[in-house]
């Protein structure tokens, strides 16, 4: 395989990963190597990022893949030596020796060092000789699980307080740094299977989509952090858009009575036009949240994008609900904090349960019964939720009502549209009456949010 | 295309050292980028969040290179009359007047679409000098989508047509630095011309070298105890984290405040000068276990 056909698969899988990567950048790229040069790999990594890749998000996707179509290395990266002259590649004596070795290194944070070590782990703990063909050889997990992170994370942080650091330093840095290496051996794991199989196979398993794109229902616990993290910048930049297109559309009506008054000073010839200024339309928001397991993620990160842009709209209010209705707009104050805030929403969760099983009619009749004055002329409904109502009674009268007062009505589902009405989702039901969207990353509810203000 | 690179940097390394001579001490993918921007003569986007340097680099090249800086800041509202050129139309009223009855006016008009009535913008300016020129476009996600247009006619041919002077190419590409702060997304058709690059908070010992570069007289430990600081509010989720202008800032108030040790009060007491948010300040109290 040539240098040159390594390159336009590189190109091909960032495209298939979501990169709109160009002709021209590709062009861009090969004018770029041959201006650096090949012999260093950070210099050409770095030159492909600079062509390539124009968004921050997408760095992380284009590092993955840049790892897997480049590798660091080939082969096993095990001393050759040491396996001729007997030393035993696996077993109790060369884990424990092994192990010593990698707590070693991690209390050095010796980062070299520690890569070599995570591809000898891979070589050593990590294979999985005699698979079935299709199935990869090599395992990250079954290294990582032979190593017990655990305990050497404990045994870290033991040293780093013997060393003198504070407990929760210790802590904090301890778990970062094992946290580090295991994504080390995972990464060389990848980089084996890559080199047995070809890399375009393992690109499509083994990249994440980007934050953006991520589905709420799926989202791990530190992509929760990320998300949250994402939340802040996300309102600024729709704020600014907002902004600026209600700037653009800032012109009203023409004013009759400015334009004859101003056209005094021209002879009675109307040369400038006077507009009236438009009366910015802020919309009234009412958002009831299924908070109950599976969707609450999605209606918190709803919630916090809604009050982050709080400004936009002329009042809002929240309401909570499994089972029980429980207004939560106290607890977002303006300029709060971000994660407080979720703590006490999360907290509040109890009070809209009270047997615990998802009933949407009966939250339905309870608003109707103790809210109804909350929808007006003004307000927009937003119901946050999948439908899904344990075959409990609709209340779609109570739903439709509460339609007729409110001036619009949506509802999101953070469900693939494919899984709507399975089991005990009533999605077409209550999608006959309140419009239904799917709504499952980011991207898709920062537009809708956008459209919304 | 490579022929005329000798006036930028000729490597990365090289790059690095001459910024780094005139005080801005870049990283690896930074000195890349900046040596295949002149190489290329391609224009270079940047990203990141606020103070991290942006705009600074583009100054530093500017210092590095002994070229002139031609800064065009971006706002809402920007038009091609502020950007590119304008014509002086006091002066041609005044040339039209002064004429008097006796000129044709064949000559008048030629006469008052002349060089000496041309008012050059930030762009038109960075075009025609012959001389090494950085352009810098500042803010450029601030401007409206109509600018950007007019950007990607500029930054892809470096020429402008004046219907009444005709084409004026470039004689010497410039140098072309835009810094975003990505309120907007730029269109693709903007960022497929620019190389691209995104400046993110630095590392620890980089970070420290910077504040001491930056403030002469600081104590190297309470450097490493301000970084430390610094890099643990980044790790705890802030509406605004603090950036390298913020540790600067903090640097330069712990001397005049004459603070040789960043204890855990000293750093509650200074902490209003790296969080410009009051529920950020308490969050970081919170975290840091500091006593107010």
């Amino acid at each position: 395989m040539t240098l040159l056909d390594r390159h336009i698969e590189f190109l091909e899988a960032l495209r298939g990963a979501g990169l709109p990567v160009s002709l021209s950048e590709g062009l861009d790229a090969v004018t770029a190597l041959g201006l650096i040069g090949w012999n260093d790999r950070t210099q050409v990594k770095e030159a492909y990022a600079a062509t390539l890749v124009k968004r921050a998000n997408q760095r992380a996707t284009f590092d993955g893949l840049f790892e897997l179509y480049f590798p660091r290395m080939v082969g096993s990266g095990v001393d050759a030596d040491a396996e001729a002259a007997g030393v035993a590649k696996d077993g109790p004596e060369a884990l424990a020796e092994f192990t010593s070795r990698l707590a070693e290194a991690l209390e050095a944070d010796d980062v070299e060092l520690l890569r070599q070590l995570a591809a000898e782990a891979v070589a050593r703990f990590g294979a999985m000789p005699g698979r079935g063909p299709g199935l990869s050889s090599w395992s990250s997990y079954t290294a990582l699980r032979r190593l017990s992170t655990d305990e050497l994370t404990a045994r870290l942080i033991e040293g780093l307080q013997q060393g003198g650091w504070t407990e929760e330093e210790a802590a904090r840095v301890g778990t970062r740094r094992v946290d580090r290496f295991s994504g080390l051996v995972e990464a060389d794991a990848r980089r084996r299977i890559a080199e047995e199989k070809g890399p375009e196979q393992i690109a499509k398993i083994a990249v994440r989509p980007t934050i953006e794109k991520l589905d709420f229902l799926h989202a791990r616990r530190t992509d929760l952090e990320a998300l949250r993290r994402e939340i802040y910048p996300l309102a600024r930049r729709l704020a600014t858009r907002l902004t600026q297109e209600h700037h653009a559309r800032r012109r009203g009506a023409v004013d009759l009575r400015r334009t004859l008054r101003s056209s005094m000073s021209t002879g009675g010839v109307p040369v400038d036009l006077r507009f009236r200024p438009k009366r910015p339309h802020r919309t009234e928001l009412v958002i009831l949240c299924d908070v109950s397991g599976s969707v609450s993620n999605f209606a918190t990160f709803t919630l916090m994008l809604v009050f982050a842009l709080r400004e936009q709209f002329g009042k809002v209010r929240a309401f909570t609900f499994v089972d029980e209705i429980h207004e939560v707009t106290s607890y977002f104050r303006p300029g709060a904090d971000l994660v407080d805030t979720m703590t006490e929403l999360t907290k509040a969760t109890e009070h809209a349960a009270r047997m615990g099983r998802t009933n949407y009619g009966r939250a339905f009749s309870l608003f109707q019964e103790r809210h109804a004055d909350a929808l007006g002329p003004k307000s927009s409904l937003l119901i946050l939720g999948d439908a899904r109502s344990n075959y409990s009674d609709l209340a779609v009268d109570s739903l439709r009502a509460m339609a007729d007062s409110a001036r619009h009505s949506y509802w999101l589902n953070p469900e693939v549209r494919t899984q709507w009405d399975a089991g005990d989702s009533e999605a077409t039901r209550y999608g006959s009456i309140i419009e239904m969207r799917e709504c499952r990353n980011l991207t898709q509810l920062s537009e809708f949010v956008h459209d919304l203000a | 295309m490579p022929s005329r690179t000798s006036s930028w940097f000729s490597s990365p390394t090289e790059a690095v050292t001459r910024l780094g001579d005139v005080g801005y001490l870049a990283d690896d993918s930074t000195a890349l980028t900046t040596y295949l921007a002149g190489a290329l003569e391609k224009p270079v986007l940047i990203e990141g969040p606020a103070g991290v340097g942006k705009t600074e680099l583009a100054k530093a090249i500017t210092r590095a290179t002994g070229a002139e800086l031609v800064r065009l800041q971006c706002y809402e509202g920007l038009d091609e009359a502020r950007a590119l050129y304008e014509w002086n139309y006091k002066k041609q009223l005044l040339r039209i007047q002064a004429a008097g009855d006796g000129q044709a006016w064949e000559e008048t008009h030629d006469d008052i679409f002349s060089e000496e009535f041309l008012l050059t913008r930030p762009l038109l300016t960075a075009i025609r000098r012959s001389e090494p020129t950085v352009l810098l476009i500042d803010e450029v996600d601030k401007t409206d989508v109509e600018v950007e247009g007019l950007l990607l006619e500029v930054l892809s041919d470096f020429q402008v047509t004046i219907p009444e002077l005709g084409t004026m190419a470039s004689t010497r590409r410039p140098l072309v630095v835009l810094t975003s702060n990505a309120t907007r997304e730029l269109s693709e058709a903007l960022k497929r011309r620019c190389l691209y690059l995104h400046l993110d908070y630095p590392d620890a010992d980089r970070e420290r070298e910077i504040v001491l570069s930056q403030v002469p007289g600081l104590d190297d430990k309470v450097a490493r105890q301000l970084v430390a600081v610094v890099g643990r509010l980044r790790e705890l989720e802030l509406k605004k984290s603090p950036s390298i202008a913020e540790s600067v800032d903090w640097a330069r108030t712990l001397i005049a405040l004459e603070i040789t040790d960043l204890s855990d009060k000293a750093v509650a007491d200074t902490l209003g000068v790296v969080l410009k948010h009051s529920s950020d300040v308490d969050r970081a109290v919170r975290e840091l276990r500091l006593k107010r």
